[in-house]
């Protein structure tokens, strides 16, 4: 094991972790606002690899080319799902609105079974296999085109929250539910947004990272925990966060798999999470838990 | 059977007459189908013991199921340990399997959805163990030797026979279990478990020691479903990582309480008696739809079928939270309206 093979095995970790974190923003966003735990999140991801998938098929298009569209769709699906589905669940426990997501998680997944198969499909791009050489470290194109594109959603998404109205209006909600309404804001239609956009965030996600994994709907599940892995390890509501623990979990990921196997490396990302609910269940990032 | 009314009473018995008499009166398919309906019956009532009586979330029961399986498995395979001693370390294991979880979710205070996460990431973590360890079989999966004449006639030591014997056996553990949680529900256990699941600080302050009681849910559910895996080892004689412990698994296990009602005792069973068979019939009609050619012939049945589990539990949580046991219930007045119980 010599030091340019870790090094090049934390840089790969590293812009692949920024993918996860793009992910782990939209559960982040949709629970740090509605406080709803998206047991469907991976299943939205998938959702949004199968469209980058389709429209490369049919089209020719480039997954990066297909962000735009994948975002637009999934932030409808988002919207009507709240609006429509989990906004007449709010009195429920929480248990039972994370079944209700877990029995819509199922459809979903089981759909993309019915439709698309079991097989893994993925996009073949004539860029696939190129890479640049900086001394000894080798980066692939794919990884660091994902990365940046990852990055810039990312940032789009943290200035939306920043400094437009809406997204201010939405931060206003999170942190104070009733003083939002009595301001007069319409938190149902806020929440409603905030949902969609924390879809859109799964679907920008799922189209990019189309360039570096193979699509199949077995991948759902995973990705919903690899999610919750990222975020509880970042801390639930801090957008930061999210960033932070997916580039923790892509580099934790790829070191386990260089220096142990590489079917070894979810088992050490489930170690991770396990190790932070006990010592920090707010996250490395988040606030005291409520 | 105090609280039943004549027609409940009438209704209970027939039931009951009825599953007594299956294995006289149907064919292997639908004794098979039976027992994969007790099976889901005695899963949902362990899995409910936690979330419906003491208010825990498990989303990772095949957990325990899989260390059930996987510890008789093992003793039987390679040390010709008989799964009616084996049995004892399969609970032993799943319940140790349970403590840890339940005592560290509880001494750190991990609540709600939280909690659901950490059996999540336990149920997760042992399964990719699973894969790797070579002496359990591994990816290529563990198989129990079963032979020919070993199919007919009662062994329950070895727990080898007819499917006819693995239908009462599962059948006597789904009642037992029935019988069990209704016991536990009205005495004190089920007092307090209530009293923690509806408020946990105001059982605190009239001194129910919650982490005690806690526990005590996580035990019995966890023992129950490492029995449970005992069943499925010797019943499918063969086990993979991902096939008994895969998440779906899991939550397979929460849809028939979920369907019959969280927290009510009939629940799981009826959920279990309406899901099954919906299941089975959908899968038919999808096979002949497709030979009709209506759907075509590559649409996988299975994933008809999960869908349309998920769109039973998406509508019970929507519509009918309580689940359908209780509504049935009143609608059939199988229960005596609270005032005129003795």
């Amino acid at each position: 094991m010599d030091t340019v093979t870790i090094i090049n095995a934390l840089v790969s970790g590293l812009l692949t972790g920024l993918v996860y974190g793009l992910s782990a923003l939209g559960l982040s966003v949709i629970f740090g606002v509605i406080r709803i735990v998206n047991f469907a999140h991976g299943e939205l991801m998938v959702l949004g690899m199968f469209m980058a998938l389709l429209l490369f098929r049919w089209f020719g298009l480039d997954p990066l080319m297909a962000v735009p569209i994948g975002a637009a769709v999934l932030f409808a699906i988002g919207y009507a799902l709240q609006h429509f589905v989990v906004r007449r669940v709010s009195y429920l426990p929480d248990h039972m609105q994370f079944l209700l997501l877990a029995g819509i998680a199922i459809m979903l997944v089981s759909g993309c079974l019915v439709i698309f198969g079991p097989d893994a499909q993925g996009v073949q791009l004539d860029y696939a296999l190129d890479s640049f050489a900086i001394g000894n470290l080798i980066i692939d194109k794919v990884r660091l085109y994902a990365a940046i594109a990852a990055v810039a959603v990312a940032s789009a998404l943290l200035a939306f929250f920043k400094y437009s109205s809406t997204g201010r209006a939405i931060r206003a909600c999170a942190d104070n539910y009733l003083g939002a309404k009595v301001v007069g804001l319409n938190v149902d239609r806020l929440y409603a947004l905030t949902f969609g956009i924390g879809a859109a965030c799964i679907g920008a996600a799922g189209c990019i990272i189309l360039l570096l994994v193979q699509v199949h709907p077995y991948l759902a599940p995973a990705y919903t925990l690899l999610a919750f892995v990222v975020v509880i390890v970042g801390g639930m509501g801090s957008l930061f966060g999210a960033l932070l623990g997916g580039m923790l979990i892509g580099v934790s990921e790829e070191l386990a798999s260089v220096v142990l196997q590489p079917s070894m490396k979810t088992a050490f990302s489930f170690a991770l999470l396990i190790v932070v609910l006990l010592l920090r269940p707010q996250g490395l990032l988040g606030r005291v838990a409520r | 059977m105090n609280d039943l009314t004549p027609f409940g009473r009438a209704a209970l018995l027939a039931f009951a007459a009825l599953l007594l008499a299956v294995p006289w009166i149907a064919s292997g398919y639908v004794l098979s189908v039976s027992i994969i309906c007790l099976y889901l019956a005695y899963m949902g009532q362990a899995w409910n013991l936690m979330l419906g009586f003491a208010g825990l979330l498990s989303i990772g029961h095949a957990l325990f199921v899989g260390l059930g399986a996987y510890t008789s498995g093992y003793l039987f395979t390679k040390l010709g340990v008989p799964p009616a001693v084996g049995v004892v370390a399969a609970v032993a294991v799943a319940m140790a399997m349970g403590s840890i979880i339940g005592y560290l979710g509880f001494r750190f205070a991990i609540g709600g959805v939280y909690f659901a996460l950490l059996t999540i990431a336990f149920s997760e973590f042992v399964r990719i163990l699973l894969d790797h360890a070579k002496f359990l079989g591994g990816t290529e999966g563990m198989f129990l030797p079963v032979s020919q004449e070993s199919r007919r006639g009662v062994d329950l030591v070895n727990l080898r026979g007819s499917t006819e014997m693995y239908y009462y056996v599962i059948l006597a553990l789904a009642a037992g279990a029935f019988l069990m949680c209704r016991a536990l529900l009205n005495g004190r256990v089920g007092y307090y478990w209530r009293a923690i699941r509806d408020n946990p600080e105001a059982a605190e302050a009239v001194g129910v020691d919650i982490f005690r009681f806690r526990m005590y849910a996580v035990l019995l559910s966890s023992g129950m479903a490492g029995v449970a895996g005992v069943f499925y080892a010797f019943y499918y004689n063969n086990l993979f990582p991902e096939q008994v412990l895969g998440i779906e698994r899991s939550i397979e296990v929460t849809l028939a309480p979920i369907v019959g009602g969280v927290g009510t005792l009939f629940g799981p069973i009826f959920g279990a008696f309406i899901l099954t068979p919906m299941g089975e019939l959908l899968t038919e009609a999808v096979e002949g739809f497709k030979q009709s050619g209506l759907i075509a012939k590559n649409v996988k049945t299975d994933g008809v079928k999960l869908m349309f589990w998920g769109l039973a539990v998406a509508l019970i949580v929507l519509l009918k939270p309580k689940g359908l046991w209780p509504w049935v219930c009143e609608r059939l007045r199988l229960v005596k309206p609270p005032g005129q119980r003795g």
